[in-house]
């Protein structure tokens, strides 16, 4: 299958740091594949450069097989693409409703609309629609999503990004402030996004639920990808052993397969 | 070794299911200083019976507060944000200069002039609220500096305009809507109040407008991440100030019949105070129009009920300090109450329990 997204040779530096240097990745449609490296490696500053969030020195990226410059993350958004932060920019004073409509609201018909006036009814139904998609385990939409526990935000978080995306959702780190059951929700969530024809791009630290859910391990080192393994049959040892340069390759780039 | 837990079991929920609407009423600290406010008033009627309780002396006191009224809505959305306007009090009176010099030279008692007048002021209070809004938004200077460094140039500038005299010709029509008009048996000025209070109130908490002021303030990064255009809404947010403060000049011009040049000094104080005791966030992303609104007639009957019981009213700077820092730290420690996940967030008996 050809790859939804692809990014082929691209560079980008900070002053005399090369945050990425002649890095590739690809992610093919309903895909779970997972960006790990060490701190430092590039997995950010990629994920930054395929949304529109900081542009790049060199290098193409593919959106459908079409060469395409993603300048703004509203471009990103419009293309089918959503990122959830490891912050996960959720309004803690809002409640999980008015967080997943932030930006987005549903105008009321007719001259309330025009005044900018909500429809607070049918933003909680497609809200709790979206949510029951997801066997999510957020129970009240009413309460602040400041005083729920750290996974029912992070699930907020997800559903709003897969809420908006059709195509891929990108995920920083989503398992790294969780607990074991916590965190066992959010693998069944990436789950059940790729059951519905999405894409999603995991960045974690973590080898054994890299290994669990996704479907190819891109590993990043030093600005660049330096190996692509498929999950299965694939252990923790080698990935690590990837991750610090200490398997063997041949040659510090990839070999283009 | 094995997993016992059927997989139904892990999604546990960790939070009650659904709060219950007067569990979250009670939650609210408008709720509270309401309650406050409501003792207050049963201690001044016990006290002092039918004249405390008299429609005149509730006129009187909405008459006080409405200049105030106006200034709070605009203030409450500066502050959701968890910004600050320092500067309303100033504009306020180089809005009413510029409004009284407007009338001045058109010359005339009619409502003709008078509303030129009115154009004037608001105009004056939006291009200070504007210029205040670029500084804080575009510029990216603290709004504690920005408004601090308006309110200085305001007033002097207003001086400047007047060599510091009070402009005392003001239209009849302005100052007759004062005294004469009631509207609904409401008296003018605060049936303006409560129009803006209302209006204010809608466009907080039903329009998009008002959910992008409290995301700003609940989240600033998060905010621009789902592309809210944080700048636009900052300016604007602080040119609602500044045009709030153009229109409590122009109720000030009618209350007062002339400029008050030295009489605002402590109006932005007073204002922010009745919006913190009211429940609005310091810190941003919560509060309410309800709660400025109660916030306001604490201080203003506390003054009228100790003028009334025969206490000086001196002690009302007393009492309403002592409220604002007291409605402070039981808003805090809720809200740490609510961080912590706890389920009985109700401050007043932590309160009972520090002085047990």
């Amino acid at each position: 299958m050809a790859p939804i997204l692809e990014a082929r040779g691209i560079s980008r530096s900070f002053g005399h740091v090369r945050a990425l240097d002649d890095a590739s990745f690809d992610i093919e449609p309903g895909e779970v594949v997972a960006l790990i490296g060490d701190n430092g490696a590039g997995k950010s500053t990629m994920v930054k450069a395929l949304t529109g969030n900081l542009p790049v020195d060199s290098g193409d990226i593919f959106f459908e097989g079409e060469p395409v410059t993603i300048s703004t993350p509203h471009q990103a958004s419009e293309m089918g693409m959503e990122v959830v932060y490891q912050d996960l920019a959720l309004a803690p004073h809002l409640n999980p409703v008015q967080n997943m409509f932030l930006g987005r609201e549903i105008p009321r018909k007719g001259v309330l609309g025009f005044f900018g006036f909500m429809d607070e009814k049918q933003m909680r139904a497609k809200a709790e629609a979206g949510f029951r998609d997801l066997g999510g385990t957020v129970r009240s939409f009413t309460a602040q999503v400041g005083a729920m526990s750290g996974g029912q935000r992070q699930q907020i978080a997800i559903v709003r990004a897969i809420s908006w995306a059709d195509k891929i959702v990108f995920l920083d780190e989503p398992t790294a402030a969780l607990g074991v059951v916590q965190t066992k929700n959010v693998l069944d969530t990436i789950k059940r996004v790729r059951d519905k024809g999405i894409a999603v791009v995991l960045i974690s630290h973590s080898m054994p639920h890299v290994l669990e859910v996704a479907d190819r391990v891109q590993v990043m080192r030093l600005g660049t990808r330096v190996a692509t393994f498929p999950a299965d049959g694939t252990t923790v040892e080698q990935l690590v052993g990837a991750m610090t340069g200490a398997l063997d390759f041949s040659s510090r780039k990839e070999s283009t397969s | 070794m094995s997993v016992i837990t059927p997989p139904e079991q892990t999604s546990v929920p960790d939070a009650p299911e659904t709060e219950s609407y007067l569990r979250r009423l009670a939650n609210l600290q408008s709720v509270w200083i309401l309650g406050v406010l409501v003792v207050i008033v049963v201690l001044f009627s016990l006290a002092a019976g039918g004249k405390f309780l008299s429609t005149s002396n509730f006129s009187l006191i909405s008459q006080n507060i409405a200049v105030w009224a106006v200034l709070g809505v605009g203030m409450t959305f500066v502050i959701i944000t968890s910004g600050i306007d320092l500067s309303i009090g100033s504009v306020l009176v180089f809005s009413s200069v510029v409004a009284a010099k407007v009338m001045q030279a058109v010359g005339g008692d009619g409502w003709g002039v008078a509303g030129l007048g009115i154009l004037g002021a608001l105009v004056a209070g939006v291009a200070w609220g504007l210029l205040n809004g670029v500084l804080v938004a575009k510029a990216k200077i603290p709004a504690l500096i920005v408004t601090l460094g308006s309110l200085s140039v305001a007033l002097g500038l207003a001086q400047v305009l007047t060599g510091g005299i009070d402009i005392r010709s003001v239209p009849e029509a302005l100052t007759d809507f004062n005294t004469y008009i009631k509207i609904a048996g409401i008296p003018a000025l605060p049936f303006v109040a409560l129009v803006v209070l209302v209006i204010g109130g809608i466009v907080l908490h039903k329009t998009r407008f008002g959910r992008y002021t409290y995301a700003i303030g609940s989240n600033e990064l998060g905010a621009r991440r789902v592309g809210i255009n944080v700048d636009r809404h900052l300016i604007l947010v602080y040119g609602l100030s500044g045009a709030m403060a153009g229109l409590g000049a122009v109720l000030a011009l009618a209350q007062f019949g002339t400029t008050t040049i030295a009489g605002q000094s402590l109006t932005n104080l007073n204002v922010i105070a009745a919006v913190v005791i009211g429940g609005t966030s310091i810190f941003g992303g919560e509060g309410s129009i309800f709660g400025t609104v109660v916030g306001l007639f604490i201080p203003a009957v506390l003054q009228a009920g100790f003028v009334i019981i025969g206490v000086e009213s001196f002690w009302q700077g007393v009492a309403v300090g002592s409220v604002l820092v007291a409605a402070v730290y039981v808003d805090q420690s809720r809200r740490a109450a609510a961080l912590r996940g706890a389920k009985s967030g109700n401050p007043l008996r932590h309160l009972l329990k520090l002085k047990k």
